[in-house]
């Protein structure tokens, strides 16, 4: 929505032609918000006709034809600006650019996704509807390389991406198209940096460390399904993931946690993953359990050795 | 000096030799001295391993003594203004402070923090390795229940202090164990709700907990171990060690070096050895970073959330637990209560008396100075092992969220295979083990008898074929000397000084000269 404001007011009518001219999957969605555009303009053509039926033959007809265009300008000019300002998606003031990302993306779609999440992306029994996920979960899913999914598995771990940015992108843009949902988080190094990281912190010992670990290491949850560790993760994808709420992940949405803090927690992260370990090697930051083991294994084994050691030695 | 030089040669008394006869002279110690500096002390790899315990306690207590000039035990809650960022401003205790303090700004801290952390985790740890020589070797047995007994009193109580230490920076995790410790308290039927109470001063998590088991960590428990670490050493100083069967080891001597000097020299190089290890992990693995868990919150905790490994075998007994609450008779045992308060009460008891339950089973009430090889007493270390692998499914079962994770294993299933497992593998291991122990009986009996196979198979006149079997060659004494406790000392007889050379011979014989010229004079 806010990507189209700047727009000119006679753009509206293109992406529903561009639309049209795509196939039938596509146009079914994002022919939408055509009937509210042409319903809009009928509104005025009536009102006009009334209006004219009031005002009666006494006018005339040059002057009547005038003001009649100049009238018909500002309904066009009004319904254009409201349109703009009050159409859901934002998808039908898309650059020419946008309309071919979302071609390619549509053609990525049919190629990779769909035998799971079904040709219009409406879901199948092996796949969710991706429609309305918005284009933020897209980019989580394929950016971490989730989707698509290796084999079924009670979770999708993280691996390298199959997908380029710019195929990502297009991928996004295209099940964007489908309908709303969470835009792709534009979260700058400047904002990381800026970012409160002790409150940051608290934010995510209040509402992540029970699952994530306190050191961001991820955790089992119940039946093969996990937290995942946080470790490679790029600020973007966290916020992304609480925007979305991936698996068995909760949405954490703009009124839980705003804009600010969900960069702050993403920095705290991000802080918690480059920060060297002052006190030596981390042991994978997982706390007592790679303590012990190494404790036992190291510190009591590498004594009993000693043991054996001296002991050889004793033969006098 | 310029005196004239007399007729023959005296030598001057050295200034340790003059403190010595100083000391002598005023209170009569020479003759305790020389007799428990000739006390005889047998060699054996497996006998230094309570000493690890040992040595890794003095670490405890430098460090520790350290640590307590910075560490402020107080709940009192203040806004941090260190040197931590990303802590800055955050809310907490002046205890979870001062340890950041004591990380962060206080020259050596962390290091110190680090060496006395690890010191723990090894000091239960060899408690629990020389546990298990004890038991394998039969060395509990009579005259040394008592020791036992207060071995396992040391095992108990170094438990309770590792607790202690692991709750005190008040850090999440710390936060976390007592808040677990409160809820044990608690399950106890009847007087649970006042155990908690009592044990913090009303709710938890209390206002005055922190001081109090400060002075239970850094004074009372210490103390206790402190005297009965004396009284260990003090009964095996009077019982003489035990010692392995072999040549010239009766029941009634003991065969091995006198405190002064080869064990003493030994003991303090592994002493150096220890405190080596303990720096080495201290200075190079990072330990218990309290500062990435955070301040410890009532209301926040972390998965994967674990105590040190000893109390591991507690967490995973809790795990593997069924949900099996008991209603009635007007109270509530909650399903806690059996894994974390009745199950180690069992282990523990069990533990202490097994040398009476084995006497009574037995019928063997006579006094042992040999130790026993384990496969010589078969139903023992099947016990032995049955236990171990009971412990070990417990312990694996309380970090099995972290196994899981790790091994991409559902965590379900890891809980059901511990529950399966606990039932299934000590009988399992009880078996194999006696089985085992009991063949390896044989080939000794059969070795000794027929003696050990040589793979040359020959071919009599009569055509059978016999495999030739050469004698069981006899054990090399270890001492080649009179295998005593009253042999002579090694530079009196002129040998035990050939060991070494240049400065460390020269050195070796300083030192028992220090002992033997007295006799020469």
């Amino acid at each position: 929505m806010t990507e189209s404001s700047g727009t000119s007011p006679d753009t509206p009518p293109e992406p529903t032609s561009t639309a049209a001219t795509e196939p039938v999957a596509a146009a079914d969605d994002s022919a939408a918000p055509e009937p509210a555009a042409t319903a809009a303009s009928t509104a005025v053509t009536r009102r006009l006709g009334r209006r004219r039926g009031e005002r009666g033959p006494g006018l005339s007809a040059r002057r009547r034809r005038r003001s009649s265009a100049l009238v018909l300008m500002f309904g066009l000019l009004a319904t254009g600006v409201l349109w703009t300002v009050l159409a859901p998606g934002g998808n039908a003031a898309q650059q020419t650019d946008d309309n071919a990302a979302v071609r390619q993306g549509r053609a990525l779609y049919q190629q990779g996704c769909s035998t799971c999440h079904g040709l219009g992306a409406g879901g199948t029994t092996t796949g969710p509807s991706l429609i309305g996920v918005g284009a933020a979960a897209v980019d989580f899913q394929v950016s971490t390389g989730r989707m698509p999914l290796a084999a079924p598995a009670a979770q999708a771990d993280r691996k390298p991406t199959l997908y380029s940015r710019t195929q990502i992108d297009q991928l996004a843009a295209y099940i964007d198209s489908l309908g709303g949902g969470p835009e792709v988080p534009k979260v700058t190094d400047a904002a990381l940096d800026d970012a409160d990281l002790s409150h940051g912190g608290e934010l995510y010992r209040a509402n992540c460390a029970q699952c994530h670990q306190a050191v961001a290491q991820g955790a089992p949850l119940t039946y093969g399904k996990f937290a995942p560790s946080l470790s490679e993760s790029t600020p973007t994808q966290i916020v992304e993931a609480m925007r979305t709420g991936p698996e068995s992940m909760p949405v954490f949405g703009d009124r839980q946690i705003n804009e600010e803090d969900a960069v702050a927690v993403a920095a705290y992260i991000r802080h918690l993953n480059d920060s060297k370990s002052p006190g030596g090697y981390s042991l994978g930051k997982y706390g007592p359990v790679p303590e012990g083991l190494l404790g036992l294994l190291v510190g009591v084994g590498g004594l009993l050795a000693v043991c054996l050691w001296i002991g050889a030695r004793q033969k006098v | 000096m310029t005196t004239a030089s007399p007729p023959e040669f005296v030598k001057r008394p050295g200034p340790v030799r003059k403190a010595n006869r100083a000391i002598d002279d005023r209170f009569g110690t020479q003759a305790g001295l020389r007799r428990n500096l000739n006390k005889v002390f047998p060699d054996h790899w497996s006998f230094m391993i309570g000493e690890i315990a040992l040595y890794s306690f003095v670490v405890l207590l430098l460090t520790g003594i350290y640590l307590t000039l910075f560490f402020d035990p107080s709940n009192t809650e203040i806004i941090y203004n260190g040197s931590y960022v990303p802590l800055k401003g955050v809310e907490m205790s002046r205890a979870y402070a001062s340890t950041l303090d004591i990380s962060f700004d206080t020259r050596a801290g962390l290091v110190f923090r680090q060496i006395h952390h690890w010191a723990a985790l090894v000091f239960v740890g060899s408690i629990v390795v020389h546990l298990l020589r004890v038991f394998f070797t039969g060395a509990y047995r009579k005259p040394r229940e008592v020791n036992w007994l207060i071995g396992v009193g040391l095992l108990i109580l170094a438990i309770l202090e590792g607790f202690a230490g692991y709750s005190l920076p008040d850090d999440l995790l710390s936060g976390t164990g007592l808040r677990i410790a409160a809820s044990i308290a608690q399950s106890i039927p009847i007087i649970g709700t006042w155990a908690s109470f009592m044990l913090f001063n009303g709710e938890f998590p209390g206002e005055n907990f922190l001081p109090r088991l400060y002075v239970i960590h850094i004074l009372l428990v210490p103390g206790v171990l402190l005297a009965l670490i004396g009284a260990h050493m003090g009964i095996l100083w009077h019982q003489k060690h035990t010692d392995f069967p072999g040549p010239g080891k009766t029941e009634d001597n003991v065969v091995g070096h006198r405190v002064f000097p080869v064990f003493a020299v030994k003991s303090g190089g592994f002493f150096m050895m220890v405190f080596a290890m303990l720096a080495l992990l201290g200075g190079l693995a990072q330990i218990n970073p309290i500062w990435m868990f955070g301040p410890y919150d009532p209301s926040k905790v972390s998965s994967a959330s674990q105590p040190d490994w000893y109390i591991g075998f507690l967490d995973g007994s809790t795990r593997l637990m069924p949900p099996w609450e008991f209603r009635g008779l007007g109270h509530t045992v909650p399903a806690v209560f059996w894994p974390t308060a009745v199950l180690p009460g069992i282990l523990f008891t069990l533990l202490a008396i097994y040398p009476f339950l084995e006497a009574r089973f037995t019928g063997d009430t006579k006094s042992y100075n040999l130790l026993q090889r384990p496969r010589e007493a078969p139903t023992r270390t099947a016990l032995g092992a049955m236990s171990i692998s009971f412990y070990l499914v417990l312990w694996i079962s309380g970090g099995n969220d972290v196994i899981a994770k790790t091994f991409s294993i559902s965590l379900n299933a890891m809980t059901w295979a511990g529950r399966i497992g606990l039932i299934i593998v000590p009988p399992i291991a009880y078996a194999v083990t006696k089985k085992l122990c009991l063949h390896l009986q044989e080939k000794d009996h059969e070795v000794a008898h027929h003696g050990i196979e040589t793979g040359i198979i020959r071919q009599l006149p009569s055509g059978e074929f016999v495999e030739d079997h050469r004698p069981k060659p006899e054990p090399t004494p270890d001492h080649p000397l009179v295998p005593t406790d009253r042999y002579a000392l090694p530079s009196a007889n002129g040998h035990g000084d050939g060991d070494g050379k240049g400065l460390a011979r020269r050195a070796g014989k300083a030192v028992s000269g220090f002992f033997v010229e007295e006799k020469e004079h």
